[in-house]
Parts: C-alpha cells; structure tokens; sequence
C-alpha cells in the first residue's frame, strides 16, 4: 500500500509536469504578447520591449518554463532594480493585467468555487441516489418512469438555460427571492449563503438526473446478482436486502464517478458562475481566456488539472478500501 | 401418506414479454427427512423454476402460483411474505450453483454466516461468530478462525461451495434445497462436496432436494429420483427404478447419452435429437412426443391429441406414457440391444 502510494505519487508529479510543458508550449504558440497587456493606451514598442525585459518574455521559452517552476518551488522575483517585486512560493506567475499574484487571485477565488462545489454534491447525490433507488425498487412503475422523464429532461437542458429558467421564476416572475448578488462571508453571512442556492440547485439538477439515471442502473443490475437471492434465502427483510446487501454492492462504482465529477466541479463551473456571477475559479478562467491573460491561464489550467489528478488517485484508493478485492499494488 | 415435504400438483406460470411461460405444469413428488430426491432434467425442464417456489423466491409480481407444497405443518403456497422469511434460512435452506457469484463479495464469510443466524435467533454476534467458525470447521475448511475474517474471492471453488453449504446449516434447517451444487467445481472437488453432503445429511437428518442434471451424482446420492421434461414429472422413482429398470423413452434417452466406462470403449453416445420444448406454446398431448422415437407404436395418435398421466406401474414408480406395459417391456430391452449392435468397436472388428 506505502510503495503503491508513492509510485503514484511520482506518476502524479510527472504527469502534471508533462501537462505543464505542454500548456506553457501550447499557450507561447499563441499570436499574443503578454507585455502588450501591461500598458494598455500608453503601449508604445519602446515599453513593451522595456516591460518583456522585465517580465522576463525576452528569454528563450525553456528558461521561462524554467523560472516557471522555479517559482512555484521557491517563489520569484519580477523585474529589476527599483521596480521589482516579490512573489513568493508557490509562485504561478503574475498576472499583468489585473496587476496581482496569480497564486493570491486564485486563493481569492478558490473558496467561492469549493462551497458551490460542496453544496451542489451534496445536494445531488441525496437527491440522485434516491430518486435512482426509488425508481430501481418501483421499476416499471409510475414512479421509475416518472423519475426516468424527469431525468431526461434534467439532463438534457444545459446549465446556462437551467440557471437562467431558475432566475426568471424564482427572482422575476415569482420574485421568491431578491436577486442573489455575491456578498463576501466577512460581510454578511446569510447574504452569502443565499448568493449560492441558485448555483446549487442548478448545478444539482444536472448532476442529479444523471445520478438518478446512474444509480437506478447500478441497482437494478445488483438486485438480479446471485448474492441477492441468497440473502433472500437467509430469510432477510427486503429492508435489509436491499439496504445493506443491495446498497453496499451497488453503490460502489457510483463513488468513483462522484469523486470524479466533484473535482471536476472543483475546478470552477465556469457556465454556472458566469450566469450568476459567482466570482469562483470558473469565472477567473473564463476572464483570463476573454482577456487573454497567459500567466492566468496557465496557472488556473495546472490548478485544475491538479485537481483532476488528485481525486484520482483518492478515488484509487478509497476503491480499494470499500471493495475488498481490489488489491492495491 | 404424507412425507416432509410434500409438492402436489404444482403449477408455475410467469408473464413475460413473449407470453405466459408455463414452466411447471403439475409437479407432485416428495421427500421424508434424512432422504434425498434428485430432480432431474435439461435446462428449461422446470427444476430450478420449482425449487425457487419451494423457497418462495420467486418474482411475485410476474408469477403464479397453484397447487400446495407443504413443507411440515406449514403450507408454504400462498404464505404470507413474513411467514416465508420466517421458514426460509431457518427450516429450509438452499445451496446455489455458484458459489462466488452467490456470496456478497464485500461481507466476509464470517459475517454472512452470522447474518443467517442472527437472523432467525436473537444470539449476540459473538455467539453467532463461535456457531459460524464450528460450521466452518465442520464442512472442512481448514483454518476456520482465520477464514471466516476472508472474502469469498480469497477462497477456491470448492472452499466457496464448502462456505454454502456451512451457511446453509446454520440454523440447522429439516430441508436443504441444492440447485446444481456441483455443477460450477472441478471434477476431484464435486466428489468432495458431495461426500460432504452426504456426511452432513447423516449427522443433521436433513430431507435434501438435490436439482442436478448429472446422473452421476444422482447415482451417488439420491434415495428416489424425479425426472423432468417440459416442466412436467415424466418418470418418478427410486434410484434403483430409474437406473435399472427405466420405463419411459426421455429417461432412456437421459440415460443413454450418458458416458460410461465400463460399456465398450469408443462406443457412441446416443444422445436425444432435438431440443426442449419453449414453455410458452406446450404441446397439446405428451410434450417429449416431437423428440420421441417411440410414438409410433401407440394407437392412434394419442401422443399427439392425449395428455399421458402420471401412472404408477410399480410400487413407488411412476410414468407418463403412451406405451403399454409390454411395449415397454419390449423396446427397452431392444434399446440395450441396439447400443450394443451399433458400436463403431464391434462395426470395425
């Protein structure tokens, strides 16, 4: 188990190195100069050239790759003379258009991301996995189908138009709640918290559908295996049948996709964040694209494929400590 | 007189997408404790279909159920779902075909064998665990203490069967129902389970229902025999009856694809043509007729037209056929005959 962490380990780094060269390739390919964006009005091609030397986008592209990662093990420092300043460890770059650490807006933005993440999660896999039981022990019934269409549909509409359809009743037309702009936590909790149920249920709503589809699946497949004849001929419940023998066994290879998506939502949703102006990582990434801000780009791309990188590995694990035959090794 | 368990007049029908399956039409047999009776039949003969209304596991939704199995003082047709848990497990128990795809894989073995006491008796876990590791130890599994914390994936085939039918004892039940316990294990290890049955069978007095298609080990432990075809008993008698003195043509035909090693070598098999009837449209007289090379030599077309009866011909012994007495008499003996004349060995010399 110790070896098998650790080798998973090393193939994480060399992974996310791998996936930082090719990003850092991919992005210098690209027809903008992240100097240009420092000046604005004032550009003239004396500054930029003054401000590429400063930046350091004067240097061939592997000794930028190299102050890159060097940043992020030690921190860096921009510039020379009077003008430097500090960025320490782990550095990401700096981002010239907002004039920041890009390790400090990320910071900034991470939370508002994992509570819309969190709280979405939640929210499916109590509604998913229910409606998806639910419909697996009725199967055939009115309630299997019902819940089956309401999935479809669930699934079928895409975020924007989900979250927008939630604004027009819920805020316009029913006016059940004010609209819910982004109140930082410091200022007013409830404010906050409020700002979030909108994101949630629209996030959840996806995921729910495709949950409920998933588990109802899951189930059914477990309630035709041989085991589940046995524990009838035990003389258990149904309750218990299903409950413990059913669930246990069932349930199982929904938390490998559960881990999976959740860090994927970790990683910002950038559609549902835009529509409610939620300022989490989504929202960063998609302004850093707009506003081609390479450093920003680089930097929130790694972060989320770190993410992505590391719930693999928990999810690895966590398979094998829910289901006995798997062996790590 | 009435035995242990006693099946009369059984019928199973079940709605599928194709149409109504009747997949046993009138099944009467019956077994006393400390007694074994061997179903047995092709697959889609009806034997698993009528063990798993024994046990009351069939899918109540899509089927139906009539006649009466009797189970003791209980009738278990028509029984309520409470009452049925409460037999199931305790009084009569049931052995699988595959034992790793019939074990939880996620419980240990141990814990399963508590489950199916602690079920049925308000023992603490721990008493129920000392039970579970004195079973274990019973049906041979060496090393019960360590065992029992395993999953059955760290077991073998045969260890797994062995863990079954430890489960299937523990609340020492008067009937045991064994659906091709020894069909999913290697050769060496059947002999094994089946041995251990048979121990076991003496030590509890337990009344077996063993559903198999293999003669050999019906040969080995049946006391009386039950042959099914088309979801309907075709022969019914003791093990002596059915292997010696056979009277209907799908029991010859059973009896003659079966291997032997003391006929002459490389003599042919002689299997039965054709297939098993679809359960859905039976046909109208006798339902082995389509396969049976013997209708000829009934009257008339009754095997066509005439459902045959169950009829004892002897003590203890009865059939479903056309065929009188003497015709059986005399095409019987013409069936030794002519496996002996046929073989390749004689043909070559």
């Amino acid at each position: 188990m110790g070896t098998y962490i650790a080798r998973r380990l090393i193939a994480m780094m060399l992974l996310l190195i791998a996936l930082s060269i090719i990003v850092f390739l991919l992005f210098a390919a690209l027809p903008t100069n992240p100097a240009a964006l420092t000046c604005g009005k004032q550009c003239t091609p004396q500054v930029i050239r003054q401000n590429e030397i400063r930046l350091g986008y004067d240097k061939p592209i592997y000794v930028q790759y190299g102050s890159f990662m060097k940043g992020i093990a030690v921190g860096r420092t921009f510039g020379s003379g009077s003008q430097t300043f500090e960025c320490p460890a782990p550095c990401l770059g700096y981002s010239f258009f907002r004039g920041a650490n890009v390790t400090d807006l990320i910071k900034d933005r991470l939370p508002v991301t994992a509570v819309e993440a969190l709280g979405a999660f939640v929210l499916w896999m109590v509604a998913g996995v229910s409606i998806g039981i639910l419909a697996a022990l009725r199967r055939g019934k009115w309630q299997d189908r019902l819940s089956m269409a309401l999935a479809l549909v669930g699934y079928s509409f895409p975020s924007f138009f989900i979250g927008l359809v939630l604004l027009f009743f819920v805020v316009f037309k029913f006016k059940i709640m004010a609209y819910p702009a982004y109140t930082p936590f410091s200022s007013d909790p409830g404010a906050y918290l409020r700002s979030f149920i909108l994101p949630w249920i629209t996030l959840a709503v996806l995921y729910a559908a495709l949950y409920a589809r998933l588990t109802r699946n899951q189930m059914l497949d477990t309630m035709g295996e041989d085991f589940i004849r046995t524990a009838r001929a035990k003389g258990l419940t149904e309750r218990v049948v299903v409950g413990k023998h059913g669930l246990r066994a069932g349930l199982t290879p929904i938390v490998t996709a559960a881990g999976l998506d959740l860090s994927a939502l970790l990683g910002g949703a950038v559609i549902t964040e835009q529509v409610f102006g939620l300022p989490g990582l989504g929202k960063l990434t998609l302004d850093a694209v707009l506003q081609s801000d390479l450093p920003l780009m680089t930097a929130t791309v790694l972060v989320i494929a770190s993410f992505i990188v590391v719930a693999n590995l928990v999810v690895d694990l966590l398979y094998a400590v829910i289901d006995p035959r798997v062996r790590l090794g | 007189m009435s035995r242990f368990l006693e099946v009369d007049d059984l019928h199973v029908s079940f709605r599928t997408e194709d149409g109504v399956v009747q997949a046993v039409d009138g099944v009467s047999f019956g077994v006393d404790k400390g007694e074994t009776i061997a179903i047995v039949g092709e697959s889609g003969s009806g034997k698993s279909v009528t063990s798993a209304s024994i046990m009351g596991l069939h899918n109540r939704r899509t089927t139906t159920i009539t006649g009466s199995i009797r189970l003791g003082d209980d009738e278990i047709v028509g029984a309520s779902d409470h009452r049925l848990r409460e037999l199931r497990g305790k009084r009569m128990a049931m052995i699988f075909q595959d034992p790793l795809s019939s074990l939880h894989p996620f419980f240990t073995i141990g814990k399963q064998l508590v489950e199916a006491l602690q079920v049925h008796s308000d023992l603490s876990k721990a008493q129920a665990r000392v039970r579970a590791v004195e079973m274990l130890q019973k049906v041979g599994i060496p090393n019960p203490e360590k065992r029992a914390g395993e999953y059955p994936h760290q077991l073998s085939g045969g260890m797994r069967q062995r863990v079954m039918i430890a489960m299937s004892l523990m609340n020492d039940p008067d009937l045991i129902i064994a659906d091709e316990p020894t069909t999913a294990l290697d050769v060496t290890v059947q002999a094994q389970i089946i041995e251990l049955m048979k121990k076991l069978q003496d030590e509890f007095g337990t009344a077996i229902v063993l559903i198999t298609h293999d003669l050999g080990v019906v040969a080995e432990t049946a006391d009386s025999v039950a042959v099914m075809y088309g979801g309907r008993v075709v022969e019914r008698g003791s093990v002596r009856d059915i292997f010696y003195r056979p009277q209907m043509p799908y029991t010859w035909g059973l009896l003659s694809s079966l291997p032997r090693l003391d006929d002459e070598r490389l003599a042919r098999l002689d299997p039965i043509p054709g297939n098993p009837p679809s359960l859905i449209n039976l046909p109208k007289g006798c339902v082995f007729r389509p396969r049976c090379q013997y209708h000829q030599f009934v009257e008339g077309n009754r095997c066509e037209t005439e459902r045959p009866v169950l009829d004892e011909v002897a003590t203890g012994h009865s059939i479903r056929c056309h065929l009188d007495a003497a015709q059986r008499e005399r095409l019987g003996t013409e069936r030794l005959m002519v496996k002996t004349v046929t073989s390749p060995l004689k043909e070559g010399a």
